[in-house]
């Protein structure tokens, strides 16, 4: 991990790891079945609701009125956790989370932790830190599993290991699962039972957990959890201390709030009316639970997005991975090209504002993984202008690069020709001198930058006269 | 009310600026091409040259007031003005006045069937921008199902995007390739031996893919079809 954990050290900008993605035949085949299945349930699942699109707005305002009095929120939140037994940490940024939490566990005496799966925790590399200080952090969602045993990367925010079949994750759980037989099969159900097995043990064992968080409600203090396997609840009640890391803008002020949110996430994200297991804890509970509650605040570069009047709404987000499932870029790259734990649309504008250098070239590349398609938009629940925020960031990613480079002089140029209608007419006149490259119509090589398009694709040859031309030759 | 080409199809394509003249005349609208138009920015915008576009946008404000109306035939210009220049240069009449293509003919001058003539299997791509920036909705298949003669067929995940996105189709080109690569398989899939659109920079994309496979399929802008007529079919535009 580099300086900021936000991105993995040593991704190359984006068009170069898409590159060797996109050669991946079966990553493809994995990806297009799984985003197209997902896509057309999500749809079913948003088609019910007549009110959909108002509880869309309700839940963009909600956050973005959190957004604007996030340090009121935050104080009363942890006022409620504080009152409730709790104990809260604020944490700048990852270095200081993860000292926080390896602290609290070896006040705990653990030296295996178990965890739910929680965004937070990857995006600053909690494991890797627990690790170092010589402790194992166990994942216990069934997907994020295959990707720690795998000692692979997450390419997805809901399911991690989307990008691996039921053949590959059977290899996985033979090879590094001690508990799996040898002739374990490939069906799902043998495969969650060879999990099931090798975690049930460890939740028995464990004495700290670790999660992240959905949602915190701010009046009363109440942490959300939301997911499908029952795993993080089990690690939710089972040990005696719990910590739960959660980013700074996950906060609902009230209940009342949080009911559109339940709604809203579902569907977006596992097409479901409602998830099977919604977790919520409220401090500690004497003689109920975990005995010992821990909230650190995350910041690690959100601060920095808040401070961004168009960038900020991608804070509004809840992870419900419905722009990565609909993204035609993501569809064929996978997540794992955006090298960060936030791929897809989402991440291309996340992860770039929690970096906050856009002299970093991968971080940079990212705001342009897209063709500004807008599907993202469309079905992002809380509604944010993925595609707005994506061209803000390429304004800062090309400020960053200064007017010297090639593009910067060429689109200078280009400027300065269509400043003018006679210097566009005779870049017109001599641009047209291109059609005797062509034949039948099309040019089919063209010299670099244009070589890239014309690897796949043909231009159309210029005509000797440009319809402005023929316009003042027959009107004028 | 005045045309504005765009600078691709005034440079690339004049039989498809020929084209909309063509029908907005035959349809009763007195068409005017101010010669001071050149690009609407979009390139520079998208890519990050904000300021860059910020000189264009006011010269298009400038070059279109005055007019009642002006058409674009590109979804992606024509929101690029509406959705963008008033946030780079303000709002002005020239903005709020701008049509695409097809919600000109359907929504100002109220047709549905423009009288035209297309004996051609024809598939239509809804381009991104006119799909969901701007939601012109199935307007351009209410224009193509009244063309006579014309062989409609529905294009499969036809709201999927084609990968063209302007500079990403070159800085991203692998990726983009990936995209243009299933919607050329899905247009080969209907049959059709023309692909429509409303955006002749889509159509570049998919069209410039078509032919280097030499898929035999033409890329033909809308407005060509809806200016075909049997007196004057397409083939006398070009
Ligand atoms: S950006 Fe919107 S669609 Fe994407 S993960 Fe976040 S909430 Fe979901």
């Amino acid at each position: 991990m580099g300086s900021n954990p936000v991105t993995w050290l040593g991704t190359p900008p984006f068009p170069k790891a898409a590159h060797a993605a996109l050669g991946d035949s079966q990553l493809r085949a994995n990806l297009r079945k799984a985003t197209g299945t997902i896509r057309a349930k999500r749809a079913e699942a948003v088609a019910e609701l007549s009110d959909w699109e108002r509880l869309r707005r309700a839940g963009e305002a909600i956050k973005d009125d959190v957004l604007s009095r996030l340090d009121t929120y935050l104080e009363r939140l942890e006022r409620a956790v504080t009152e409730r037994g709790g104990v809260v940490h604020w944490a700048r940024d990852a270095a200081e989370a993860n000292d926080t939490v390896l602290r609290l566990t070896r006040e705990a005496g653990a030296d295996e932790v178990v965890k739910v799966k929680s965004m937070a925790t990857q995006e600053i590399g909690l494991n890797e830190a627990l690790a170092a200080g010589g402790v194992h952090a166990i994942e216990t969602d069934l997907a994020e599993l295959i990707v720690q045993l795998g000692h692979d990367r997450p390419s997805h925010i809901l399911v991690p290991a989307i990008h691996r079949n039921r053949a590959e994750i059977r290899d996985i759980f033979r090879r590094q699962m001690p508990s799996a037989p040898p002739w374990l099969s490939d069906k799902p159900v043998a495969l969650t039972e060879a999990a099931r097995r090798h975690l049930r043990r460890k939740f028995l064992s464990a004495k700290v957990a670790i999660s992240g968080a959905n949602f915190a409600v701010a009046d009363t203090g109440s942490i959300v959890v939301v997911e499908s396997e029952g795993n993080g609840r089990m690690c939710l009640t089972l040990p005696r201390t719990l910590i739960t890391v959660m980013g700074l803008e996950k906060i609902v002020p009230t209940w009342r709030d949080l009911e559109v949110f339940l709604q809203l996430l579902p569907r977006s994200s596992t097409a479901e009316r409602m998830n099977p297991y919604t977790s919520v804890w409220t401090g500690v509970t004497p003689g109920d639970g975990p005995q010992r509650f821990h909230l650190v605040l995350l910041d690690n570069g959100r601060t920095n997005a808040l401070a961004d009047p168009v960038g900020r709404q991608a804070l509004r987000c809840i992870r419900c991975s419905a722009c990565l499932n609909v993204c035609p870029v993501y569809e064929r790259t996978g997540g794992q090209a955006y090298g960060s734990v936030y791929p897809g649309p989402i991440g291309a504008i996340l992860a770039p504002q929690l970096v906050g250098d856009m002299h970093d070239a991968q971080a940079a590349s990212l705001p342009y993984a897209s063709s500004l398609c807008g599907a993202c938009y469309e079905v992002c629940p809380v509604r944010i202008n993925i595609p707005e925020v994506l061209v803000h960031l390429r304004a800062q990613a090309t400020a960053a690069k200064g007017s010297r480079g090639p593009e910067a002089l060429g689109m200078a140029a280009a400027g300065w020709v269509f400043a003018d209608p006679k210097r566009y007419e005779a870049a017109q006149r001599a641009g047209s001198l291109a059609r005797f490259l062509a034949r039948d119509g099309w040019i089919t090589r063209l010299p670099f930058p244009g070589s890239r398009w014309t690897a796949s694709r043909d231009v159309p040859a210029p005509p000797a006269e440009s319809f402005r031309m023929w316009w003042r030759r027959t009107r004028g | 009310m005045a045309l504005f080409a765009t600078c691709l199809t005034d440079t690339f394509y004049p039989d498809t600026a020929r084209a909309v003249v063509r029908l907005l005349e035959r349809l009763g609208c007195t068409v005017d091409f101010p010669l001071g138009q050149t690009c609407c920015g979009q390139m520079h915008f998208n890519t990050g040259y904000r300021e860059q576009a910020k000189p264009l946008a006011q010269r298009y404000a400038g070059v279109f007031a005055g007019y009642h109306a002006v058409v674009v035939p590109s979804g992606s210009c024509a929101g690029m003005v509406r959705e963008f220049h008033p946030g780079l240069v303000g709002a002005s009449p020239a903005t709020t006045m701008t049509y695409e293509l097809t919600e000109f003919l359907v929504d100002v001058l109220g047709v549905t069937d423009v009288g035209a003539y297309f004996p051609h299997r024809v598939t239509y791509h809804p381009t991104c921008h006119s799909l969901r920036m701007l939601g012109v909705g199935d307007r351009p298949l209410t224009l193509l199902r009244a063309v006579r003669g014309l062989d409609l067929v529905e294009l499969p995940f036809a709201e999927t995007c084609c990968g063209f996105g302007g500079t990403f189709a070159v800085k991203n080109a692998e990726t983009s390739t990936a995209m243009l690569a299933d919607k050329m398989r899905c247009v080969l899939d209907t049959g059709a031996e023309v692909v429509t659109a409303g955006d002749n920079s889509c159509l570049m994309h998919i069209g410039g893919g078509l032919s280097r496979v030499r898929a035999g399929v033409r890329p033909v802008h809308l407005a060509e079809i809806l200016a075909s007529t049997e007196e004057e079919p397409w083939a006398a535009i070009r």
